[in-house]
């Protein structure tokens, strides 16, 4: 048998997953030199770009520029999409070893980690996550509601996503009816009684996650008052010494920015954001009908492990917060796929440099791979996936060398699209997403926002004329 | 970013050895997994000491016929620093450098769960910068080409 790659016989290779990272392997696949491939990407949702659509903040649309990049390598004549199409409901990994020399899978980091403490599972305490993919309009979470009645709210964590929260939470809706941010969404938060919204950091201002613009965003908004405590803000012995020695210029301008926040007077805007530092939270209290009444921290202090890093110890020093809605943002995680070895420990596809590994042998399994965030664990920016990919495109090439690949009885396109419309009739191509994304960006144009999303399979269906019960012809 | 990220790519396999065995046989591990220093741990597989190729080289030095027959744990050092999966990158980083570690076992709960090596810093290192620089040169681009395209 030849060693697939030719024009006569294309290397023929599946993506699960159609976020950033499953683009970034897609595009160096076809710019191996001499290799003829055939990529066909599936995704879960009728629509790509994975988190970039769902998870990049609706106020943040330059970040979502990089989607022009993708709609490049979507262009070639050799890539195709499948979306609504999930691996588990619709496919199974054998069908996909019938149809492909090889399969990557790019699912991201799904879920998010819980803090594990007393009362997280009280009403009105929610995943950052879940409240994120909501007001992106991702249709599994469009129903999803937000008692935004309650005036105090305390978001767990400094990471991106917890301070993207703690913005859209902050927002007037004068501010987020410019942006994309889903029509479900906006309405809600119109009615949003949230007055005090709370950032809460277990160690210092020197190690919170957030990067320096976006802590500056933080002190712009356009009605919220930002507050830092001077005391939080102070720069311990530890942390002091830890950026000086690595002369650490960024990390100072953001503590000094943070610092400069605690000197702010308020200016007696209508809302108030409160950045919080060295607090965790043990416990949330119930109000005493199952929902959060409250959030009991302990004071944390820093101290150094073997390495060098700080971390957060409790002193038994306790204090309540009164709120009533609570998000956790202590970090995502990924969820195994039906048939694809997982490694639980750390929330990824059982991998070494993005082979995925058997789990019985921890050998690599013939043909299967992974990139991005279900590899490594949800690190990095976006750009980050890109060399992550190419490393995994790497392994990829040189197993196809060595004429290590899967074996398909059927590898042929049609055949692989004759069975998805078997499975999936009402499957979304690459075609069908650019006519929605016409109408979605020719609707922002008429409301002066940067788009209107389709949160609901069904309205995709009726914008393409086609109908919900009835297969495509 | 942090040490679990670099860990969650390279597999669940740990090279280790035991004390009471032979250098020899610690060179064998070394040459066929192609790697540069083994973890000693006790049966309970707490890490206990670790050997590097350096460590064999400066024993072959002294003592040329005799260094293969000796048990590792003559050779190995003792104090060795550990990471958990919980450490930041750049504080590892730091430490490895000016330490001059090359390699660090990662425990959690005094039980070995992996090792990572000054190559694997240096990559993530690499990597967090390119993507980084990969994601702001999109976003100037992506400036520059706004009032392009108002214009036209």
């Amino acid at each position: 048998m030849t060693r697939p790659g030719s024009e006569g016989a294309p290397l023929r290779v599946a993506i699960i997953g159609a976020g950033p990272t499953g683009y970034y392997a897609a595009d160096q696949l076809f710019r191996q030199p001499g290799l003829v491939v055939e990529i066909d990407m599936y995704d879960r949702v009728p629509t790509p770009y994975g988190l970039v659509r769902a998870g990049v903040a609706p106020d943040h649309q330059k970040i979502k520029s990089v989607t022009a990049s993708f709609d490049k390598v979507a262009a070639h004549p050799r890539f195709r999409f499948f979306g609504a199409v999930e691996l588990g409901r619709h496919l199974t990994v054998d069908d996909l070893r019938a149809h492909y020399h090889m399969l990557l899978y790019t699912t991201g980091a799904q879920t998010d980690r819980r803090m594990g403490i007393p009362g997280e599972d009280l009403k009105n305490s929610h995943a950052a996550t879940e409240f994120v993919a909501w007001y992106n309009g991702h249709p599994d979470y469009r129903h999803l509601t937000f008692d935004l009645s309650h005036e105090r709210a305390a978001i767990v964590g400094v990471g991106n996503v917890a301070v993207d929260v703690a913005r859209i939470l902050s927002r007037t809706p004068d501010e987020l009816a410019t942006t994309d941010i889903a029509d479900h969404a906006l309405e809600a938060l119109r009615a949003s009684r949230v007055r005090e919204v709370y950032l809460l950091g277990r160690r210092g201002p020197a190690q919170a996650a957030f990067t320096n613009p976006e802590v500056k965003e933080l002190g712009e908004l356009a009605d919220a008052d930002v507050v830092a405590i001077p005391e939080e803000v102070e720069l311990d012995e530890l942390s002091r010494a830890a950026m000086q020695r690595a002369g650490d210029r960024a990390t100072q301008k953001k503590v000094d920015l943070l610092q400069a926040y605690a000197r702010r007077v308020p200016t007696g805007k209508r809302r108030r954001l409160i950045l919080r530092f060295l607090v965790s939270p043990v416990e949330l209290l119930d109000d005493g009908a199952g929902a959060v009444g409250g959030m009991r921290l302990v004071r944390n202090k820093l101290y150094a492990t073997d390495t060098g890093t700080l971390q957060p110890k409790p002193t038994g020093e306790f204090e309540d917060l009164p709120v009533g809605l609570v998000f956790r943002s202590v970090g995502y995680r990924g969820v195994a796929l039906p048939g694809v070895p997982f490694n639980d420990k750390w929330g990824v596809i059982l991998n070494e440099k993005g082979r995925v590994l058997d789990a019985e042998r921890k050998q690599p399994l013939v043909g299967e791979y992974t990139a991005g965030w279900i590899k490594r664990g949800p690190t990095g920016v976006i750009g980050t996936n890109k060399p992550d990919a190419a490393e995994t495109v790497t392994c990829m090439m040189e197993d196809l060398a060595a004429d290590r690949y899967l074996r398909p009885g059927a590898p042929s396109s049609e055949a692989a699209e004759r069975l998805i419309r078997r499975r999936q009739p009402q499957c979304f191509s690459y075609q069908d997403w650019l006519k929605l994304n016409d109408v979605e960006l020719r609707r922002g144009k008429e409301t002066g926002r940067p788009r209107v999303k389709f949160t609901r399979t069904e309205d995709m269906l009726a914008a393409l004329g086609r109908h919900p019960g009835r297969p495509r012809e | 970013m942090t040490v679990a990220s670099l860990l969650a790519r390279k597999g669940v396999k740990v090279i280790t050895i035991e004390p009471d065995q032979q250098i020899r046989q610690a060179l064998a591990l070394l040459a066929d997994h192609n790697i540069g220093a083994v973890v000693v741990v006790d049966p309970g597989a707490r890490p206990i000491g670790i050997l590097s190729e350096r460590d064999i080289v400066r024993a072959a030095v002294r003592d040329e016929r005799g260094v293969f027959d000796r048990p590792v744990s003559a050779l190995m050092t003792r104090n060795v620093i550990v990471g958990v999966p919980q450490d930041d990158l750049t504080s590892v980083a730091y430490t490895m450098t000016d330490k001059r570690i090359r390699h660090l076992p990662v425990v959690e709960q005094g039980r070995l769960v992996g090792i990572i090596s000054i190559g694997d810093v240096v990559k993530a290192q690499r990597d967090q910068y390119q993507g980084e620089v990969d994601t702001l040169q999109f976003q100037l681009i992506a400036e520059q080409d706004k009032p392009a395209a108002r214009a036209g």
